[in-house]
């Protein structure tokens, strides 16, 4: 599904992954885990396709193709998504506008037709189900008003209405109090499929207590140090990740 | 390498020709170029004016002829030479039309291609449109149904034939002719435009729609728009424009006097799309109108206006809120790309007591253009309790344009409430990059955010208009974020 080797990115002067390597089959969860300005975010962003950054070296296959050579758009057609830490206000622009605009853009990459109105509709109540999103939500401008757990919902909702191969939550629990941290991770984890993968960043392990990884991996500047299975996420957050740092340095 | 869409976004904007661009070929009937008493004599006798008019012209010419043009807004623009202009073209066409199907084929190609094919707009929207091509009416649809409620909805030039004491009483009383520059040459040359008269206690049915187009190379279009809604009654107006391509610029100086009586209500909107020039800011229309509406006791006058074309405007449609009671609105979006100018906002007098107005100014600038909101409220002595809100906001596209607010307040009464804000934002990378991620494409995307952000004024218009403007603001700003 995705094979990152060896990346490099840098945003202005600065260099943020030095060489990483991760490969994730269908049907997996990664966890990655790592201290603050290790690289996680800008790791989800460059898989987004965020012009903010360069790469500067190393490659990502994305279900066999070269996922740097596509614009944001053309990756989020062809099945990734991103659920982002600090979701954007549209204001004036509808939530379902939003959506069936996205939607449309998928089907017209699959060389559908634009979706029917009911059709529509009848999706957007049955994944909205998902994450409790009431219909007041549905109708508003885009996470416009909207609390901080509202707005983590709302990736989820737009997440399940894409169904997309490659979902990355960045940091999706960060905000979230213990209620809205089980609603969205329940939509998580109804998603779960044998032809759809996750990568799950985040800076806790609470959030793996919830959507269970099958592999964890340790991100200090800018490369991978360390990887295993969920108790290791266990071991960092009684040990921290000094000892971690230490070995990588050693 | 990952996303490059917007070099080559903007390598497009810059190389995209102007989607309206083209010219009839229909024989005209033109006056040779230049302004004199002779060429107003010449317009007034081919148009069969009575005297009074003729008189009226040639005052206003007189006056105008001791003015200056106005260098105080905002805009940079060479200065038409007026004596090279041409101020009469009308198409040859003799005898009066039954129906379209004895247009020119060619106007009728004209008309296909703006998209306003009139056997639609009847059919579906049942607008009635007084088609203007250069400065002749060629078509007026839906007349008698008009008429039978006492409805007049005509072309100046008939109005002045058919109801001269409705036009004498009335032309020249909102915007007098030494109001300013423009609207004393409008005075002097108008060849054409509408007029609307609704009496009293009538609700108009239907929206009133006038579609103006310059037409011929090298003159000046000089609109006089008229409309009168007697006691009680209402209408809505509805103005859209387009123009073809043009090597030299094209003046366009319009007058639109708008006279509510009492407790009458008159919507006037505009979506505005004329040549705005290439990317340089070469051969687009110059739009210098001036729009005023007078509001009697317990009245209301609300302007929209989408404006998206010109390479310079300089318009500030205005309420002088007279009666006690009236209410005044200015709901505003304009756009401005590659090198347009826009100096446009709006003026509400306050004389009236418990008078309100509200005012939501949108503005949008892309490319290297600059965008001026220029609004002055003033609140008379006379106007107790008066009451003003003005919303202002800016929105940018690129780090090149500029957007300017320039509010004039001025209170002469203790008990007025005044309250302004103003914002200016630049569109959100994040926003974009949002948009991009869910799998909408660039263009799509700014289309969403531009018409999200301009949706209190959209809200206003009428349905159909809403559309095409939406359509029109994307077009307007495809590919423009930088």
């Amino acid at each position: 599904m995705l094979k990152i080797k060896e990346l490099q990115a840098s945003i202005g002067e600065a260099q943020i992954l030095k060489g990483l390597n991760l490969t994730i089959n269908p049907g997996e969860v990664h966890a990655i885990m790592g201290p603050n300005g290790s690289g996680k975010s800008t790791l989800a962003s460059v898989l987004a396709g965020r012009e903010d950054y360069e790469v500067n070296g190393g490659g990502v296959q994305f279900n066999g193709e070269d996922l740097l050579e596509m614009d944001a758009t053309e990756r989020a057609r062809s099945g990734l998504f991103l659920a982002f830490q600090y979701p954007v206000e549209i204001p004036g622009v509808s939530n379902i506008n939003f959506m069936r605009a996205a939607v449309n853009g998928k089907r017209e990459h699959q060389g559908l037709e634009p979706i029917k109105g009911k059709e529509f509709l009848d999706m957007v109540k049955e994944k909205a189900k998902l994450v409790e999103l009431d219909g007041r939500l549905r109708n508003r401008s885009v996470n416009e008003g909207f609390s901080g757990g509202e707005k983590k919902r709302n990736e989820i909702f737009q997440m399940a209405m894409l169904e997309p191969n490659l979902a990355i939550l960045d940091e999706t629990d960060s905000g979230l109090d213990i209620d809205a941290l089980r609603i969205v991770s329940e939509g998580v984890n109804a998603m779960r499929s044998p032809e759809r993968s996750f990568l799950v960043i985040t800076h806790y392990q609470r959030l793996l207590e919830y959507i269970v990884p099958d592999f964890v991996h340790v991100l200090v500047d800018g490369r991978i140090v360390r990887s295993g299975g969920k108790e290791l996420a266990l071991e960092l957050e009684e040990k921290g990740y000094d000892w971690i740092k230490e070995d990588a340095v050693a | 390498m990952a996303y490059d869409g917007k070099d080559k976004v903007l390598e497009e904007v810059t190389g995209k020709a102007y989607e309206f661009g083209f010219t009839t070929e229909i024989e005209s009937d033109k006056a040779p170029a230049g302004l004199s008493e002779d060429i107003i004599r010449l317009i007034s006798a081919k148009k069969e004016e009575p005297d009074w008019l003729l008189q009226w012209r040639l005052e206003a010419f007189a006056v105008w002829q001791t003015m200056e043009e106005p260098d105080w807004p905002h805009l940079n623009y060479e200065k038409p030479d007026y004596q090279a202009i041409s101020y009469y073209a009308a198409p040859k066409q003799k005898k009066q039309l039954n129906s379209l199907d004895e247009v020119d084929p060619e106007l009728r190609r004209t008309m296909d291609k703006l998209g306003i094919s009139m056997e639609e707009q009847k059919r579906l929207s049942g607008v009635a449109v007084d088609f203007v091509m250069d400065s002749v009416s060629v078509a007026t649809s839906f007349k008698d149904k008009l008429a039978e409620l006492g409805i007049i909805f005509c072309s100046m030039s008939e109005a002045v034939k058919e109801h001269p004491e409705l036009v004498r009483r009335h032309l020249g009383t909102v915007v007098p002719t030494r109001d300013n520059f423009f609207s004393a040459l409008n005075s002097a040359v108008f060849t054409d435009g509408s007029f609307c008269y609704i009496p009293k206690g009538v609700r108009c049915p239907m929206e009133l729609s006038t579609y103006f187009r310059i037409n011929e190379s090298g003159t000046g279009q000089f609109e006089r728009t008229l409309v009168v809604a007697d006691e009680g009654s209402y209408v809505s107006y509805l103005e859209g424009c387009t123009a073809p391509q043009r090597d030299e610029n094209q003046l366009h100086a319009a007058v639109v006097e708008l006279v509510a009586l009492d407790e009458a209500e008159i919507k006037y909107s505009t979506v505005q799309n004329w040549y705005p020039g290439d990317a340089e800011g070469k051969g687009g229309v110059y739009n210098f109108v001036t729009k005023r509406g007078i509001c009697h006791r317990r009245s209301k006058i609300s302007w929209t206006q989408v404006e998206t074309g010109s390479a310079v405007t300089w318009k500030y449609p205005s309420c002088i809120l007279k009666g006690d009671h009236s209410v005044g609105e200015f709901y505003s979006v304009a756009v401005t790309n590659n090198a347009q100018q826009a100096d446009t906002g709006t003026k509400m007098i306050h004389l009236g007591k418990h008078t309100h107005s509200t005012i939501i100014s949108k503005g949008i600038s892309a490319g290297n253009s600059h965008n001026s909101y220029r609004g002055l409220v003033q609140i008379m002595p006379s106007a107790s309790n008066a009451r003003n809100f003005s919303q202002c906001d800016s929105l940018l596209m690129t780090d090149t344009s500029g957007a300017h607010t320039f509010p004039y307040i001025e209170v002469k009464n203790p008990t007025a409430q005044v309250e302004h804000e103003a914002t200016t934002s630049k569109i959100g990378e994040d926003q974009l990059f949002y948009c991009l991620q869910r799998g909408i494409d660039a263009e799509q995307a700014i289309s969403l955010i531009v018409n999200g952000y301009a949706k209190e004024v959209l809200n206003q218009l009428p349905m159909e208009f809403a559309v095409e403007a939406q359509k029109l603001l994307s077009i307007s700003l495809e590919g423009s974020v930088g």
